[in-house]
């Protein structure tokens, strides 16, 4: 078959040695930061950008692609051992994963969570092989208005979605829109909110506002939390899973895979939401939902097999039509564009070593990390051991030298560090920085994209009922937009019935929450 | 110091464990405990000033935006874009003030720990001023000084011997193998 030619030439790409090195260095330094609590995968992206400078663009994303997924595997080990979720999609695996842990077979779960999350990898990125050139192609017919539309549904899928008060969110994305601004107006050469700095005159470089935002601004706020004393971890013998263990996983694996895969396709969706999805999934499928929070299997391979999957579809939209689905995408966007290569449905035709190769990475880099997980354990394990003062200023030189390297530039360090103080601010008044990041990333796209809209439709941006594309895409902005309100409208509607229901009844139960609302998002947690 | 964990081949583990004498059993404890454990919420009075920081940029936005030059909806202007933008940070600055004022809002209020990251905050500064002055290595070590010593708590001797070796490994990486152009003095 004629169409699985770049495929099968892609893997000619991820064979050579140097891809294959940092292939292995990408899984590697994930599982690491996966395993070492503080840092996440989006922050160590954007510490090591400057890694990216020096070397062709499909290695660098193979590297990127790899420290993101292995992040997931490793996030599942203090999990299990110390009951401490290393990554915020590993958070479910704790209440199964320890159990088992604390049962004498801790490998168990660790196999089964390796197992799961080779398979549901694989099964996404089968999917993406299968499905990413159909949406490339469909993608193909998108204009102006589509695009910005795509755009701003993305945003707002991504503001909302995430975790934390919705309007902060927005507020983030609409200061990543506005930073996007500065600089030179593309379509008529004047200067914007320079304030006369020659370094600005181009605009906010986005490697040191990343590296800011997620690096210094993740360190400068590890300084101040107070990390739990690490637990002696729970001894692992090499003991691999029953073949009782894995028959009983097995179907939850496969519920996890399709799961994860849709999960991560969704902008704001992703690996963490997969995982809390699966695990739910699981508990109301299961015959004996009892079992879970005790040790039962389903519990770990579920929710670890969602998010991996998740987490290599998140690449779909990304490398299908140009708009990363989370943070991490979008600074995986921004690598791109400091590679000189534009994120978009051309992707696929004009740089088909490129997009093949960055797929066919994924296939090698699991079967790596399911042959290095269980036997690093014990070196991860150790390495948790080194304290976290001593970690913390390697980090922040790393992240500091680094900077300068990108154009010799001490401007940049200082924008790093700037942007450091925003984001370790941000955090404590709670905002998210996901949106900002995205945002400005997707600015210059969404305002070229309108500009030329409004060109096309003559001034006026109604004119984007009239194509379907956009029309869907505008509905369903305005949908997800006016969707929480009605719930929020509608949950104080249902609240006061029970309120009147049970004051009519008789003394209230003995609740811990408050409103019904509430428990109800615990129980699906 | 935790106790470690008595080994067994296989069989059940035990985990004596002083600080965490009685262990959540179920996901239900153990998210309740992490909430317990988490730090507070920001408060009301964090998101008034949080709100009002947005508000004045929004606005700042407006006013420059319209000097830049607005133009029309056919032909847009330099303008007319971070005009629309700033327009929805005002809105949503508003807003947030409103939804805000009774706290709930997320975040997590200062706390005398905050200290040690201002402190951490003007070590990378100072750094940012020093290296162009003189080279990296000598910032770089008083940095590691400082977070391990006064931000860490670590014992004056490891952390001398740290820090020296982690300039050391710096230097060998970024000057002698990669031969960057960072500043330096040896």
């Amino acid at each position: 078959m004629e169409f699985l030619q770049p495929v099968l030439d892609g893997f000619g790409v991820v064979l050579e040695p140097t891809n294959l090195l940092y292939c292995l260095l990408g899984v590697t330094i994930g599982m690491l930061i996966g395993v070492l609590p503080g840092l996440g995968p989006a922050a160590t992206i954007a510490i090591l950008l400057p890694l990216t400078y020096g070397v062709e663009p499909v290695t660098a994303i193979i590297m990127l692609a790899g420290i993101f997924y292995g992040a997931q595997y490793g996030g599942t080990i203090t999990s299990v051992l110390l009951r401490l979720p290393g990554e915020a999609s590993a958070v479910v695996t704790v209440f199964d994963g320890y159990q088992l842990a604390k049962q004498g077979k801790a490998g168990t779960a660790l196999g089964i969570a390796a197992i799961g999350s080779f398979v549901g990898g694989t099964v996404a990125i089968i999917g993406l092989t299968f499905l990413a050139p159909l949406v490339a192609g469909f993608a193909l017919d998108f204009g102006p208005p589509e695009y910005a539309a795509l755009a701003l549904l993305g945003i707002l899928l991504v503001a909302t979605i995430s975790n934390g008060p919705k309007v902060k969110a927005l507020i983030a994305a609409a200061v990543g829109l506005l930073l996007a601004t500065v600089g030179r107006d593309a379509f008529t050469g004047a200067e914007r909110f320079t304030f006369g700095n020659l370094s600005l005159a181009d605009g906010i470089d986005f490697v040191p506002v990343a590296m800011g935002l997620f690096g210094v601004g993740e360190i400068l706020y590890n300084l101040e939390e107070r990390h739990r004393a690490a637990k002696a971890p729970t001894s692992v013998k090499n003991v691999w899973p029953s073949r009782q263990d894995l028959r009983t996983s097995a179907p939850a694996i496969g519920r996890g895979s399709v799961l994860g895969f849709f999960l991560g396709i969704l902008p704001g969706g992703g690996a963490t939401i997969a995982s809390l999805a699966g695990y739910a999934v699981e508990k109301k499928v299961a015959k004996d939902p009892s079992r879970f929070g005790k040790g039962a299997v389903e519990g770990v391979a579920g929710p670890e097999t969602a998010n991996n999957a998740a987490a290599t579809s998140s690449f779909i939209p990304l490398l299908t039509l140009g708009i990363p689905a989370n943070a991490t995408m979008a600074i995986i966007f921004g690598a791109l564009l400091i590679q000189g290569v534009t994120p978009g449905p051309e992707l696929i035709n004009a740089h088909p070593d490129l997009f093949w190769g960055v797929v066919n990475s994924m296939y090698i880099g699991n079967i790596l990390l399911l042959i290095m997980a269980i036997p690093l354990i014990g070196v991860f394990v150790r390495i948790l051991r080194v304290r976290a003062a001593i970690l913390a200023p390697i980090t922040a030189l790393i992240t500091l030298l680094g900077a300068y390297t990108i154009r010799n530039s001490m401007f940049d360090v200082l924008l790093v560090v700037v942007f450091g103080a925003v984001g370790y601010l941000m955090k404590k008044f709670g905002f998210e920085p996901g949106p900002l990041v995205l945002a400005f990333v997707l600015g210059a796209l969404l305002e070229s994209s309108l500009r030329r809209s409004l060109l096309v439709l003559d001034g006026n941006l109604l004119g984007m009922m009239g194509r379907p594309i956009s029309a869907t895409l505008v509905i369903l902005f305005v949908a997800v937009a006016v969707f929480p309100l009605i719930k929020s409208l509608l949950d104080r509607r249902t609240h006061h019935a029970v309120v009147d229901e049970a004051l009519r009844s008789g003394p209230a139960p003995h609740a811990a929450s408050g409103t019904p609302s509430d428990t109800h998002t615990k129980e699906n947690a | 110091m935790p106790l470690p964990a008595r080994e067994h081949l296989d069989g059940p583990v035990e985990t004596t464990d002083p600080l965490d004498p009685v262990e959540a059993q179920t996901p239900e404890e153990l998210v309740a405990q992490w909430e317990a454990e988490a730090p507070p919420q920001a408060g009301p009075v964090a998101n008034l000033a949080a709100s009002l920081v947005v508000l004045a940029l929004g606005i700042g936005g407006i006013v420059l935006a319209v000097g830049l030059g607005i133009g029309t909806a056919s032909s847009p202007g330099p303008g007319t874009w971070p005009l629309a933008v700033s327009v929805l940070v005002t809105v949503l600055a508003l807003a947030q003030a409103v939804i805000g004022r009774h706290g709930g809002q997320g975040g997590e209020k200062f706390t005398r720990y905050s200290w040690i990251t201002l402190i951490g905050f003007l070590t990378l500064v100072a750094m940012v001023v020093l290296i162009p002055l003189i080279g990296f290595e000598i910032p770089a070590l008083l940095l590691c000084l400082v977070w391990m010593r006064f931000l860490g708590g670590e014992g004056w001797r490891s952390t001398i011997v740290y820090s020296l070796l982690i300039v050391a490994a710096f230097y060998a990486i970024f000057i002698a193998a990669l031969g960057t152009s960072i500043p330096h003095l040896i």
